[in-house]
């Protein structure tokens, strides 16, 4: 058999640590994502004001995360699953970097919506932020387990996603003829459920790569390649 | 009133989609110059090669990768047939050369050999000048009659071989004053003055500095308009620079052929991927 290549634990050691800082990107990205809703159910600034901070936090470790990357094409010369592993990485954290952004947009929502008593229910929304988290964080996993099914699966969940995002537009503009003074804050919602729609794509994007990271199929744009 | 005509040239918006890369030709769908059919080989009761059969697409750079022992070089010099001269060897199958058998009865193995040109790990010049390490083939195999026809040989060659600017003013000095690097491109413009429609590289950098690399990197891609070129190397970063496709070999068998940037970024077989992520035994 052939002997390990010099440095080679060392690369395998590194590529965990790079799985490891994705993952707590996407929690903290996730958890952006969650405390942005909880403010808004709650019409809380503060806590709002937390997400705009925490945003910080995310936007960091997408430097660390390129930085890791840029070092591991440099100095090992990735090839095959490893080189598909450390370029897909540095996509997932852009993307979750975005998120992070989405999140920070709902809770500037909530500084527009502060003092103002909700008018009705909107479970769609809360479904929507649902789906969205939950996508996000098996689409993590699938990465780290390097799971290309359950990958697959995660893409199939967009469509409840777009799906609610519609219909709840509907809805608001049902309210906006209702009644205009509630143009503004169903304006709000609108935005909010546009910039979770948006999270549930990147959370797409990130599953599309998982399978490209397992399979080394490029399943993006399936018209384009006329496959899925 | 009209309006103003826009400054910049409409960019055309393209009507059908380009074909992705993915689904672009492999080495079948390209002119073959060499193929093997089901080729063995054995040393004395060793069976080095077992049953390879692949296709080596011509004015293309062709890399054979692999671990040491796994039959890439052997594989190598049997399509110029130079590991006959080993004693007790003995093959099976077929390797074509254009459609035609090198191990036909009445091949010419001399004129084989000067047809599929080779280089080696350690350059070995002879202990000649430069001129004369050049214009050795030609002389033997009677290609230039005239003094003149000579000069101008050994001069495109040591061009062809990215020399001539460093050796122009002392062609008539030892080739063994060059230094290592260029000692292998001199080898190379000797292969070359043979005028081979093959050249086999064994190894042609691993004893060469990271700038005599690049050289002989340099040089291999220019060559590729004019000759099909078949390299071995143990440096997997080398064959993925240098080659349009690259085959593995594991234990005297092919696992797996095909192009060069797919190889490297996606491989079909497990044990390539394995390979050349260093995560073999």
């Amino acid at each position: 058999m052939i002997p390990a290549m010099t440095g080679q634990r060392h690369f395998h050691e590194e590529l965990a640590r790079l799985k490891a800082q994705l993952l707590e990107m996407s929690s903290l990205a996730e958890e952006l994502v969650g405390r942005a809703m909880e403010a808004l159910a709650a019409r809380d600034v503060e806590m709002a004001e937390e997400v705009v901070q925490g945003d910080k936090a995310v936007d960091a470790l997408e430097v660390a995360v390129d930085d890791a990357c840029i070092h591991l094409l440099a100095l090992q010369q990735p090839m095959a699953r490893d080189l598909r592993l450390i370029t897909m990485a540095m996509k997932i954290s852009n993307d979750l970097e975005r998120v992070g952004d989405h999140a920070v947009n709902i809770a500037e929502v909530v500084e527009h919506l502060a003092g103002q008593a909700a008018f009705a229910e909107f479970p769609e929304i809360d479904e929507m932020a649902r789906l969205a988290r939950e996508m996000l964080s098996d689409a993590l996993d699938d990465f780290v387990r390097g799971d290309a099914a359950a990958a697959r699966d995660v893409l199939k969940r967009d469509d409840r996603v777009d799906a609610l995002h519609e219909s709840l537009f509907r809805i608001l503009l049902t309210h906006m003829m209702e009644d205009p003074r509630r143009i503004g804050p169903c304006m709000s919602l609108f935005l909010v459920s546009r910039n979770l729609e948006r999270i549930a794509d990147l959370a797409t994007n990130i599953a599309e790569d998982v399978v490209f990271l397992v399979e080394g199929r490029n399943i993006k744009h399936g018209a384009f390649l006329g496959g899925e | 009133m009209d309006a103003q005509p826009l400054q910049r040239p409409r960019t055309p918006i393209p009507t059908a989609a380009p074909v992705p890369p993915a689904q672009q030709p492999g080495p079948a769908a390209l002119p073959t110059a060499i193929e093997a059919r089901d080729f063995s080989f054995w040393y004395g009761a060793n069976q080095a090669l077992n049953g390879i059969s692949l296709v080596i697409p011509d004015r293309r750079v062709t890399a054979f990768i692999g671990p040491s022992g796994c039959g890439k070089s052997t594989f190598l010099r049997s399509i110029n047939r130079m590991n006959e001269l080993i004693p007790g060897t003995r093959h099976q199958g077929d390797v074509t050369l254009r459609g035609e058998s090198v191990y036909r009865g009445e091949v010419d193995v001399v004129g084989l050999r000067r047809r599929i040109g080779m280089v080696f790990q350690k350059s070995n010049p002879f202990p000649k000048s430069i001129y004369d390490n050049v214009a050795y083939g030609p002389r033997v195999n009677g290609l230039a009659r005239k003094r003149a026809d000579l000069d101008e040989l050994v001069e495109t060659s040591l061009r062809s071989a990215a020399l001539w600017d460093e050796v122009s003013d002392r062609l008539h000095t030892s080739a063994l004053g060059l230094s290592g690097g260029q000692q292998q491109r001199l080898c190379i413009a000797r292969a070359l003055a043979a005028q081979p429609d093959v050249l086999l590289m064994d190894e042609p950098a691993s004893a060469l500095d990271p700038i005599a690399t690049q050289k002989i990197e340099e040089l291999i891609y220019g060559l590729k308009q004019q000759y099909t070129i078949v390299i071995v190397t143990h440096n997997m970063q080398q064959a993925a620079r240098v080659s349009d496709f690259t085959a593995f070999f594991y234990m005297g068998s092919l696992v797996e052929m095909g192009r060069t940037d797919l190889l490297f970024t996606t491989p079909k077989e497990d044990r390539t991927e394995a390979y050349i992520t260093g995560r073999f035994g």
